[in-house]
């Protein structure tokens, strides 16, 4: 069953004349983990807020279980939980307090749905009496995740949770979302890195306001459309500079200790690029036939 | 080939009160290396960088940068690094040129290099008919490349880039570092720090704090060796989790 339902949806800001939104349609199954992945500037946040019933788009239609995301914006807003990507939650209220806060505004207790964030409370629980403004970053996180989470909604939006955020505390983070999603809460998170889509049920892959591709991770990577070759050397600043000056390459980016290489043939002849490496001075090269990843399919789709 | 030193940290020491954030840190950066520097949020990265910088006194230990004594000479060291930063690199405010003006001017530049240089720069990053064009204005790549363009403008001996790429999409990101890897090669030495592991292994070297300490400091390939990784998130993971203090 869709239960977040996005159609065809514009949005613009008049005063610097940007586009921030083109034509977005997309839908949500229940219980499902659904990626928004792109770069700052993306539209990422505009559909957010859309979504949460903050802005009104020039045109389109949003609606969650039913509701109408600018008529029913008050039904709306007690079916979901939102994390903003900046940390809003009351920096001069203790934790406890801004728990206590937001589960009185939703006519709730913290008691009364204690078992839905105690796994992720209960890491915070020995700091209740500390000031939020004096919490770690990854402490925010927490307790901004049990804020939204305190009134049991149906829907949970997470915008750009992890950005900024370091990779054990982007592992965790993930961790919690898989425990949430189990208890059927569906959950829309958004995000500019590329590797955490693979944690995700499907994902739009968004850029310039525009929905690139929706689809599963898997299908993603299994559209990628020409063989794909990880090359290294002893330089990879030189390897970069040698493959680029081939009249054959499509493109050549790096990645890690590799350089991911295309070229514009269907099959790339790996014993001429061999012989030219070897022909430029280059050691220890390796040139590997590899699976793209999700990052490679996004910068195909740039293109 | 012995390289030379551009920056030297001995015994490192930086407290507030009873919390140590820099926990004896000791280690040499050389000159045109790209040196990245990681760690988990609140490991007392930005501590360690803003004295480098110039911009904080250690409590104790002997530090020198580009050859000058963090304690005596830090306007010498302002004058001879760049820095950029993801959250703030230039007015928008302003245009490109009055940007790359009001930068280069306040490293003593003269107008007449200024305006030598800045017509090379541009053409460099295409970006000649951006000259006149408020910063608010352009795509946030642009402004990336841009800004890393400018600190490195003055040629400084160092640029410190504390996450210049947080938020970039993929390609961007990519012609990013083909910028560092550039100016590593004319000889300026990159001290960078990221989230991103994939760009780690763009680093020479690589050192990971922990807790106020590095716990390691190699070579991408050394670490990985080491902690019998297939890639640096896994290194970083495996280091990160030993941690004691609960972010």
């Amino acid at each position: 069953m869709s239960v977040v339902i996005v159609d065809k949806i514009f949005k613009s800001y008049k005063k610097n004349n940007v586009q921030a939104l083109t034509d977005i349609s997309f839908d949500v199954q229940e219980g499902e983990l659904f990626g928004i992945i792109g770069p700052d500037g993306a539209g990422k946040t505009t559909l957010f807020r859309i979504l949460t019933s903050l802005m009104i788009p020039d045109s389109g239609k949003t609606a969650m279980y039913g509701f109408d995301c600018v008529k029913d914006y008050r039904k709306i807003r007690n079916l979901i939980g939102y994390m903003p990507g900046r940390f809003s939650l009351y920096q001069d209220l203790s934790v406890e307090e801004n728990l206590t806060f937001f589960a009185t505004v939703f006519g709730t207790t913290i008691e009364e749905n204690y078992d839905l964030i105690k796994d992720i409370y209960i890491q915070i629980e020995p700091f209740k009496k500390r000031l939020a403004g004096k919490l770690s970053g990854g402490m925010k996180q927490k307790l901004a995740l049990s804020c939204a989470l305190i009134h049991k909604p149906k829907v949970l939006l997470l915008d750009e949770p992890t950005t900024g955020v370091d990779a054990v505390s982007r592992k965790e983070f993930w961790e919690m979302l898989k425990h949430l999603k189990a208890k059927d809460i569906t959950i829309l998170v958004s995000t500019p890195y590329m590797d955490e889509a693979n944690l995700c049920d499907r994902v739009a892959l968004i850029q310039n306001g525009k929905i690139m591709k929706i689809n599963t991770p898997n299908e993603i990577v299994n559209q990628f459309d020409r063989p794909l070759l990880a090359i290294r050397s002893s330089n990879i600043y030189k390897l970069m500079n040698d493959l680029r000056e081939l009249p054959e390459t499509n493109t050549v980016y790096p990645f890690g200790q590799f350089v991911h290489y295309t070229d514009i043939h269907k099959s790339p002849d790996v014993a001429s690029l061999q012989n030219f490496l070897k022909s430029k001075g280059h050691q220890n090269v390796e040139i590997n036939k590899i699976e793209p990843n999700i990052e490679d399919c996004f910068m195909a789709l740039m293109k | 080939m012995t390289r030379e030193k551009i920056i030297t940290v001995e015994n490192m020491y930086k407290r507030f009160g009873s919390f140590v954030a820099n926990d004896n840190l000791n280690f040499d950066v050389y000159r045109g290396e790209i040196f990245g520097f990681l760690g988990a949020n609140g490991a007392g990265k930005t501590t360690a960088m803003r004295i480098l910088c110039g911009l904080s006194k250690p409590t104790s230990g002997k530090i020198n940068v580009g050859g000058f004594d963090v304690y005596k000479h830090t306007e010498d060291i302002k004058k001879n690094i760049g820095y950029m930063c993801q959250k703030f690199s230039m007015y928008e405010d302003l245009t490109v040129f009055e940007n790359i003006r009001f930068y280069a001017g306040i490293y003593g530049l003269s107008i007449k290099e200024i305006k030598e240089r800045s017509l090379t720069l541009l053409t460099k990053l295409g970006f000649e008919k951006e000259r006149d064009t408020l910063i608010s204005s352009l795509p946030l790549g642009w402004k990336q490349k841009l800004a890393f363009s400018i600190a490195i403008f003055h040629n400084p001996k160092i640029v410190f880039l504390d996450e210049p790429t947080g938020g970039v999409d993929p390609i961007t990101r990519r012609q990013f570092w083909d910028l560092i890897y550039e100016a590593a090669h004319s000889g300026i030495t990159v001290f960078v720090t990221t989230h991103y592991m994939d760009e780690a292994e763009y680093c020479d070297r690589v050192s990971i704090m922990v807790d106020g300490r590095i716990d390691a400091l190699d070579t991408p390939i050394e670490l990985k060796k080491m902690y019998n990784a297939e890639n640096m998130d896994e290194v970083f993971l495996k280091l990160a989790r030993g941690k004691k203090n609960p972010d």
